[in-house]
């Protein structure tokens, strides 16, 4: 980066570790942070729809969609996170795969399912070999933001579901009586009501998504724990930067990195859930009600 | 949300396809000086250098892709790369799974690493990388393994006294050696597993390992993969 840094073997000091946290890989490893601010803040909102849609289909009247929506939570809850992401990311990449063969290969005769091998025509690879590897990762994430999504859907349904079984019965047969539709109720009373139960439980949710993206790397995107590892690795004279093992180093900023995300998450949760009291017929909302009045 | 970055990203990926011919190298980035990802954050090595020029010689263009040394195997069948070119020792089980090409380091020894050159290597535990021929050999020698998903972690391991030795390729440990400025020592004796180091490739993609094939069988012929070997591991270590 700096001109200065030209052979490193002549540095020493500060100069020397100025230059050393300047070099590319180093660059690898900040960058790396934003892909995981990046991951929570697609991944998120992702969650919360699928685990708003997984609570409606659990709460339908419909049978179906009622087997649809609590199978969903079932499975996925009682699946280990890692399988999970083992399995169901090569099971996706290959449906993926195979769907583009089809459409693309429809002449193709060798086997696609060669033993272990999965083998589709060079065509239907995606991304296609050819692509800049910043399509590979762009492709890796796009699997890794589905993936966190579904498995943290899944928790987030059941949260949801609980949050809405828990407001007030007499508050939806209240707005019945009003004569509002089951669905001018759904949306003007139950929802409305139902995230300050929900807070507790999704609040725990993102805080375990928070420490939960080191498994990125199982999905082949290259994280802060991957580089915090590779860098504070014993580095021999064949770097340019030889050094002994400083993984305890890195780590150490790690931990210092995620608390302070789980101190602003606290932050600002708490006064999420402090602007979601606000009139409600909760122990939390009495106290705001008689510290006003 | 997610349905839009996935069409986005099909379609581009998809996009513009049939040009020359791309293999993607598939390496740990974890294994100097076979492999590894050096400062400016580029794969870089023995492997890196070999790999290269094969690819200039068979006219083909290569991306380098890294990835663990767990889940090495898997992901080369699953497609996500075409070659793993990462140190890998040819032993009859991997062949059961894997289509090698002609050896590209010769048989080499693997070797004990230890505080103390007396350490007995028989007994106690030993360090080594998981799924390598050197932890199936400790594992059937009747010393007790312990197994890292990385071979930084093995020597960390002997150097914090979690383990009594570590064992791995020799070429590996020789710098981390002559650098211990006398902390580490030699211990036992060494031992010769494998066929020496190949890459590996799908069993279907019988055209790519004959390209391959033809590269190595040329460059010994030359002699430049000995001159490769000397320069990555140094004069002693053992050539064709």
């Amino acid at each position: 980066m700096f001109l200065s840094c030209a052979d490193p073997s002549l540095l020493d000091g500060l100069n020397w570790l100025a230059c050393y946290l300047t070099t590319g890989k180093h660059f690898d490893f900040y960058w790396s942070f934003v892909t995981v601010l990046v991951l929570l803040a697609v991944t998120a909102p992702t969650a919360l729809a699928f685990g708003f849609g997984g609570a409606m289909l659990a709460r339908s009247q419909h049978l179906p969609l009622r087997i649809i929506g609590k199978g969903y939570t079932a499975m996925v809850r009682g699946v280990p996170d890692i399988v999970f992401f083992l399995f169901f990311v090569i099971a996706l990449d290959q449906g993926i795969e195979w769907a583009v063969h089809q459409v693309r290969c429809p002449d193709w005769t060798d086997p696609i399912r060669n033993g272990l091998e999965f083998r589709v025509c060079p065509q239907a690879k995606v991304p296609n070999n050819s692509a800049a590897q910043v399509w590979h990762s762009l492709y890796g994430f796009a699997l890794a933001v589905v993936t966190f999504a579904l498995v943290f859907g899944a928790f987030a349904a059941n949260v949801i579901y609980g949050a809405m079984q828990a407001v007030p019965h007499t508050q939806l047969e209240t707005a019945e009586a009003y004569g509002m539709s089951p669905r001018q109720v759904f949306h003007r009373v139950l929802v409305p009501q139902m995230w300050v139960f929900a807070l507790p439980g999704l609040s725990n949710l993102w805080l375990i998504l928070i420490k939960a993206t080191p498994l990125l790397f199982l999905l082949g995107v290259q994280d802060i724990v991957y580089w915090a590892r590779e860098l504070g690795g014993m580095k021999t004279g064949a770097f340019d930067y030889p050094h002994p093992d400083w993984r305890l180093y890195y780590f150490l900023f790690l931990l210092v990195f995620y608390l302070c995300m789980t101190k602003l998450s606290e932050v600002y949760l708490n006064r999420l859930q402090n602007h979601l009291s606000r009139g409600q017929a909760t122990a939390a909302g009495e106290a705001q009600r008689k510290g006003i009045a | 949300m997610k349905n839009l970055i996935l069409t986005t990203a099909l379609l581009a990926l998809t996009a513009g396809s049939a040009m020359a011919q791309t293999v993607r190298m598939g390496t740990e980035g974890a294994y100097p000086p076979y492999n590894f990802i050096n400062d400016k954050g580029e794969v870089d090595g023995f492997e890196r250098e070999l790999g290269d020029k094969l690819c200039e010689m068979a006219a083909l263009t290569c991306e380098w892709v890294t990835t663990d040394w767990d889940g090495i195997i898997p992901n080369l069948q699953s497609g996500n790369y075409d070659t793993i070119i990462a140190g890998m020792n040819i032993t009859a089980e991997r062949a059961e799974v894997l289509a090698f090409t002609q050896n590209y380091i010769p048989p080499a020894s693997s070797a004990y690493m230890a505080l103390d050159a007396g350490t007995d290597v028989m007994k106690g535990v030993i360090a080594a990388q998981t799924g390598t021929v050197q932890a199936a050999h400790v594992a059937a020698s009747g010393a007790t393994l312990l197994e890292f998903a990385t071979p930084d972690e093995t020597v960390a391991a002997m150097r914090n006294g979690e383990a009594d030795a570590v064992f791995a390729d020799k070429d590996y440990l020789v710098p981390i050696l002559d650098e211990s400025a006398g902390k580490f020592a030699w211990a036992g004796t060494e031992v010769q597993i494998g066929d020496g180091v190949g890459m590996g490739l799908r069993k279907s993609d019988t055209e790519l390992v004959e390209k391959f094939n033809a590269g190595i069988t040329a460059m010994k012929a030359d002699g430049s993969l000995n001159t490769l070997i000397t320069k990555w591991f140094g004069e002693k270590a053992v050539t064709f």
